[in-house]
């Protein structure tokens, strides 16, 4: 890590100042990715401009039912606010699926959106990575991909967003505040993350010195949740997640019909992935599992899954049917093949030479 | 580039000059001298450097003490403060009756997290473990334990004998807090070592 | 041979006497140990896999305020010995692996010294690599013999005649990745050279074995290295023998005038510095009659070592000695890569290696149609298969008994994916454990009394969380039939009697027997009313009846797992061991132990890999974000059990060590489980969630 000025905003005017002015200034909020990047060596700012105490730090309800939540709200506190988990159940499950307790008493919003992917390759300056090193190659693209996108991805980087809260803020049309050296502007959460094209090492659509002020909420969904799939129980990033927004022309029908959906995944790109395939193909259409998975495939008919992460397609479509089960009240199927050698189970160990031995 | 700071650290007024690029977690053990919180993985991805920063459980080793003038640090050897007589705080009789440790590197950091942990849940905040439809104070249950804790690694294995313990310790917080004796106290074992270890155990008894 | 220790503090459910420091987080770990100025140590590591080194380039970070000095292999001191290669650091301009110390900066402080080795340049010469493990490797060969002494080959009568015509067959491959210690206190050595005594305060689980293997390679006489350890943050093998860190910061002491050198190595640093496990490639042949009685067994190893330091791991030590069958063979091939040096983890060879042939006992079970508890009962060996030895204590089966009844194993559904609630798929397994008892001879323990009925009981062990501070300190109360608090325990620190390293589950039995030992020699020294000041030294005690008889500990794993169907994740809902490992000498450190090992399994049955790329030669996965150690909310209902159990073969204590069994098999249950609850049987680990979408 290299030395480093560090200044304490007096306000987010004067901070935005500081850091446009520099081309290697940094803000720093909660600092729980800035500062683990710039020990791991692929972050380096000379100056630290410290946001984190500026009054940015209130959850409020407007009038016409949005919701403004200030860009130092901690991960924590956004989450056990009553009004979000009342109404917003998929923002505060998101938050709650990422990190851990502590990590999330220091988070904050906008930093969250902010994080950068957790590539292996990425967080390793001794190996090539288009993010960290532009033009210096992808080691991901065939290396280990477990954790790599199966969507939008292009030949120079295949490296997936970590966000949860960004996943549920996509199903919600939550919209960022930003201001920059020119004025304030809002950009939708959709918008606000890049795919990679040949421009990996930009994340987002931001300029450098534009600062988030605040998260917009519009008004709640009837229902929605988020469901994150991981390889340990808590405190890891997703392989898959889900987030969803679900109303319904009428509950008690059977099935009952879909009248608006909105889903976004997470693990699967470089950004949120807003399902706008499968939204187009549920809305109108009977709540059923056949439509959920239908649905699902239409969306995932674009999958470009690398060597090892192929797993991601039925991992998505399964956690969207279960997501959109749960929301709509749609009981669980049977999993089937009871008393049975699973046919299509997994065969391994693969490719350990034995295979070429014996042959 | 240096700067001066001060920190309230387990009750005291500590004033310092710290490099910009050093975290609290370095400033506590190698400028102050104060090594209970641990250095796991020194990358937010253990829980071991775990203090309460102006009253919260915190990562120490991702905060930058410049960024943190001015602020209280309490760790696990000042937690007992809080405690008359020199007696261990609750949450550490807890994890020693429950032998909610082996190694005991982890520990200072599960504890500091447990003990902001139970007022976290106490003032109703949420977890994965939590009923999204639940409203009101939080039931510390084995999964809600589980999960508020999983920001704690232990590479020993202690998990199960630390759900036990932030059960007693939660059970003491809840009837301390509603003015009652605390239920462990009749339970203490008998038992050489709270008594007998006041420094480096080769110096017992 | 009736020479038990009688117990009373042994026994007894003791509160760890180190307890309240580690609570209060003031016990000291090497790296905290107060020293005057020091210096901070920060290495430059290698960018190739193997090749030399060209050029050091060195004046940038030479010129940072706060830089003492840049060592390089043209300025580090040279070593007496440098015929170790994993020790010899800076002494040539080899590279053996990637991540190997090429250069490292001494500064005044921690962030300069990083900052500093991060301007170091280095160039190098590029030779060709191999960092993949596999069967058709084309440089696999057989080790002389394998880690412990244990031979590499095995054969017993003709396994390719009986298992071609065995009623019953499995042949399968199976595999264990590569994993990572990964003790939470990352290893750390703080050195301090005076010009005639080398002081190192190091993160070791056993003093003498650094103080030894330091004298040596630096050409100093024992007396000059001092080596301190009183508190271990685990090490679960990695920390058993000195590993390249300790000769760096000992060779950048000798530089520094006097000053200390503090070298705290990164989370990231260990997974190339501080040593791993194989992985390991198994392919298992079991034959049997129509009853299930096993007819022909073979095992074929294959694993990989370094090419620079060969490190051969036991895996078919417990396959050898587990079951009855006429009809026996097992290999063991190397590969040499160019890799970080693997060593030892909790139980090598057990560990791996009972992974594979349990989960193929579960598959020749159910080929069989029989219990899986059922066939392990008829292919009991009534003596040791591999010598023909008696058993000292077999007590497998009592372990399966009271298991399958705390566990209500016969709530088990044969036929699999049969069990559904709620969209979980449900299912139990179990497996087998084994260790073998090792006591190590090279002790001795030294009695003191003090005055007022003080005794001081000195021996140069090592807690590293396994409750040594407390368990020694009850042998020595009731071998000196003194009261605990009468006690004062010596260990940590090599100015006690030598004493072995803590590993392979011998350091109780080893350094209790030795307190043993010397406690009577004491006795028949000084007699009861001994004087202040009298003292007593005595070694390890003889055992040669124990050499022909087989000694083991056994175990017996029972896990219910819960599969998603949706989204694959998997989680252990319960999980029960039920152990005979010989005297517990305190219940309440001793199950903590178990559970330890048994959640350490878990890991292993679910998590752990560390990805090793072999196009760079690195383990990709290095830090504890991505290679994944259970959480805490991984671990859901655990007990483990003992059968009271005291081995008068296993020395005066009756111990047989607990620190490894709980690891043995446990992987293996919870896959048994997890083919039981889903119908898909995954022979490679972990248990992903991707292994069981449907």
């Amino acid at each position: 890590m290299i030395p480093f000025d560090y200044r304490r905003a007096e306000d987010a005017a004067s901070a935005v100042a500081l850091v446009s002015a520099r081309p290697d200034a940094a803000f720093l909020a909660g600092g729980t990715n800035l500062v683990d990047r710039m020990k791991l060596g692929i972050a380096s700012p000379t100056l630290l401009v410290d946001v984190s105490r500026l009054p940015l730090d209130t959850v409020d309800v407007l009038d016409d039912g949005r919701v403004r939540i200030g860009t130092n709200v901690r991960n924590a506190d956004l989450a056990a606010n009553a009004h979000i988990r009342r109404r917003y159940p998929a923002l505060s499950a998101a938050l709650l699926s990422g990190a851990s307790g502590q990590l999330r008493n220091l988070a904050t919003t906008g930093g969250n959106l902010l994080q950068r992917t957790r590539c292996v390759y990425f967080q390793d300056p001794t190996t090539p990575c288009n993010k960290r090193e532009p033009g210096s190659g992808c080691s991901a693209v065939d290396g280990y991909t477990r954790y790599h996108a199966i969507l939008g991805a292009s030949g120079d980087c295949v490296a997936t967003h970590p966000s949860d809260m960004a996943v549920a803020l996509a199903a919600l049309d939550a919209a960022v505040v930003v201001l920059g050296p020119a004025g304030e502007r809002v950009i939708p959460v959709s918008d606000f993350h890049r795919l990679p094209g040949n421009e990996p090492h930009r994340d987002t659509v931001l300029e450098h010195g534009e600062l988030i002020t605040a998260v917009e909420l519009p008004p709640a969904p009837a229902r929605s949740a988020y469901r994150k799939v991981r390889d340990r129980a808590s405190y890891a990033f997703a392989l898959v997640s889900v987030a969803a927004a679900l109303e319904l022309e009428d509950d008690a029908a059977n099935p009952p019909v879909i009248r608006d959906v909105r889903i976004a995944l997470g693990g699967v790109a470089h950004k949120p992935w807003r399902a706008l395939q499968a939204e187009a193909a549920l809305r109108g259409a009977e709540a059923t599992e056949e439509n959920f998975r239908a649905a699902a495939d239409a969306e995932l008919a674009a999958a470009e899954p690398l060597r090892e992460n192929g797993f991601k397609i039925p991992m998505v479509r399964n956690t969207l049917a279960a997501v959109l089960r749960e929301l709509a009240g749609i009981p669980v199927p049977d999993a089937g093949a009871a008393g049975t050698n699973h046919p299509e189970g997994h065969a391994g160990p693969g490719n350990t030479g034995w295979e070429e031995l014996d042959s | 580039m240096d700067s001066e700071i001060t920190l309230q650290v387990d009750g005291s007024e500590r004033t310092l000059t710290v490099d910009t690029r050093t975290t609290v977690l370095d400033a506590l053990r190698d400028r102050l001298g104060v090594t209970s919180p641990k250095k796991g993985c020194d990358h937010g991805q253990c829980g071991a450097c775990t203090v309460l920063l102006d009253g919260r459980r915190a990562n120490s080793c991702l905060t930058l003490a410049v960024a943190h003038d001015g602020a209280e640090v309490i760790t696990a050897e000042g937690l007992a403060d809080v405690v008359p007589d020199g007696h261990l705080h609750p949450v550490q009789q807890a994890f020693l009756e429950q032998d909610g440790f082996q190694c005991g590197y982890c520990t200072p950091g599960q504890i500091c997290s447990a003990a902001g942990m139970i007022e976290e849940a106490a003032a109703g905040h949420p977890s994965t473990a939590t009923d999204p439809a639940a409203e009101g104070g939080i039931s510390l249950t084995d999964d809600e334990i589980r999960e508020r804790m999983s920001g704690n690694l232990c590479r020993c294995g202690a998990y199960v004998n630390i759900v036990a313990a932030v059960h007693q310790a939660a059970e003491t917080a809840a009837s301390l807090r509603k003015g009652l004796p605390d239920p462990a106290e009749a339970a203490v074992p008998d038992s050489p070592t709270a008594a007998s270890m006041p420094a480096h155990p080769e110096d017992r008894p | 041979m009736s020479n038990l220790l009688p117990g009373r503090a042994i026994g007894t459910p003791y509160e760890r006497l180190d307890g309240e420091l580690k609570v209060r987080g003031t016990a000291p770990y090497a790296y905290e140990q107060p020293v005057q100025n020091p210096l901070y140590l920060h290495p430059v590591l290698s960018t190739i896999a193997r090749g030399t080194v060209k050029r050091v380039e060195s004046a940038a970070a030479e010129a940072v305020s706060g830089v003492f000095t840049v060592l390089t292999s043209e300025t580090t001191p040279r070593l007496e010995d440098p015929s170790d290669r994993e020790l010899a650091v800076l002494q040539d301009n080899s590279i053996g692996y990637r991540g190997q110390i090429v250069a490292a900066v001494l500064a005044e402080t921690p962030e300069i010294a990083r900052e500093a080795a991060a301007a170091v340049t280095v160039t190098y010469t590029e030779e060709p690599f191999s960092a993949q493990l596999r069967a058709d490797g084309p440089e696999l060969y057989a080790p002389e013999e394998l880690n412990a002494g244990t031979p590499t080959d095995s054969s017993e009568g003709d396994v390719d005649t009986a298992f071609a015509t065995a009623a019953l067959k499995v042949e399968q491959t199976y595999s264990t990745p590569a994993e990572h210690n990964n003790p939470l206190e990352p290893h750390a050595t703080v050195a301090q050279w005076d010009g005639s005594v080398l002081t190192l305060w190091d993160s070791t689980q056993g003093v003498h074995a650094v103080k030894g293997t330091l004298a040596q390679v630096l050409g100093l006489e024992e007396e000059q290295v001092h080596v301190i350890a009183p508190h271990v943050g685990g090490g679960f093998g990695s920390k058993g023998m000195p590993h390249v860190h300790v000769v760096m910061a000992a060779l950048a002491a000798q530089v520094t005038g006097g000053r200390p050198v503090k070298f705290p190595v990164t989370r990231r640093q260990m997974y190339t510095l501080t040593s791993h496990r194989t992985p390991t490639l198994q392919r298992i042949r079991l034959g049997a009659a129509d009853d299930g009685r096993l007819t022909a067994m073979s095992l074929d190893i294959v694993e990989h070592t370094s090419r620079i330091k060969e490190f051969a791991e036991q895996t078919p030590a417990p396959f050898r000695m587990m079951y009855a069958s006429p009809n026996r063979s097992t290999t063991t091939r190397v590969a040499p890569l160019d890799i970080p040096v693997p060593s030892w983890m909790r139980a090598p060879g057990e560990c791996p290696g009972m992974f594979g042939p349990e989960v193929a006992m579960d598959e020749l079970a159910a080929a069989a149609g029989l219990d899986p508890i059922e066939l392990r009962r008829r292919n009991e060996p009534g003596v040791d298969p591999e010598t023909g030895n008696p058993w000292s204590s077999r007590h497998l089966l009592e372990c399966f008994d009271l298991g399958a009844e705390c566990f209500g194993w016969d709530r088990r559904v044969t036929r699999p994916r049969s069990v559904q609630e709620d969209g979980w798929l449900v299912g139990l397994g179990t497996a087998s454990a084994v260790y073998p008892f090792m006591r190590q001879p090279a002790n001795t323990a030294r009695i003191r009394y003090e005055q007022d009925g003080i005794y001081s009981v000195q021996i140069g062990a090592a807690d590293i969380g396994t409750g040594a501070w407390t368990a020694l300190t009850q042998i020595a109360a009731d071998a000196l039939e003194a009261p605990i608090d009468r006690i004062r325990l010596g260990i940590g620190d090599t100015k006690f009697p030598a004493a072995s390293v803590a590993g392979g589950s011998s350091g109780t039995a080893s350094w209790g027997g030795t307190i043993i030992a010397a406690a009577r020699a004491f006795r028949a020294d000084h007699g009861e009313h001994p004087s202040p000041g009298a003292q007593t030294e005595a070694r390890a005690p003889q055992d040669p009846e124990a050499e022909n008889l087989a000694l083991y500990s056994f175990g017996a794993h029972f896990a219910e797992v819960r599969i998603s169907a949706d989204t694959g994740e998997i989680r252990v809902a319960r999980m029960l061991g039920v152990f005979s490992a010989g005297r517990i000498i305190n219940p309440r450190t001793a199950r903590s132990q178990f559970l330890g090992g048994m959640t350490m399994g878990l890991g292993m049955a679910l998590h752990e890999q560390s990805v090793l790329d072999p196009r760079f030669g690195i383990f990709v996965n290095h830090d504890l974000a991505e290679y994944h150690i259970p959480t805490n909310a991984d671990v859901l209902d655990m007990e483990a059990l003992w059968i009271e159990d005291r081995d008068e073969h296993a020395g005066p204590l009756g111990a047989r060590g607990i620190g490894e069994i709980g690891i043995v098999g446990s992987a293996a249950a919870i896959a048994n489980a997890a083919y039981n609850a889903s119908g898909i049987r995954v022979r490679d680990l972990p248990l992903t969630p991707d292994k069981f979408l449907t």
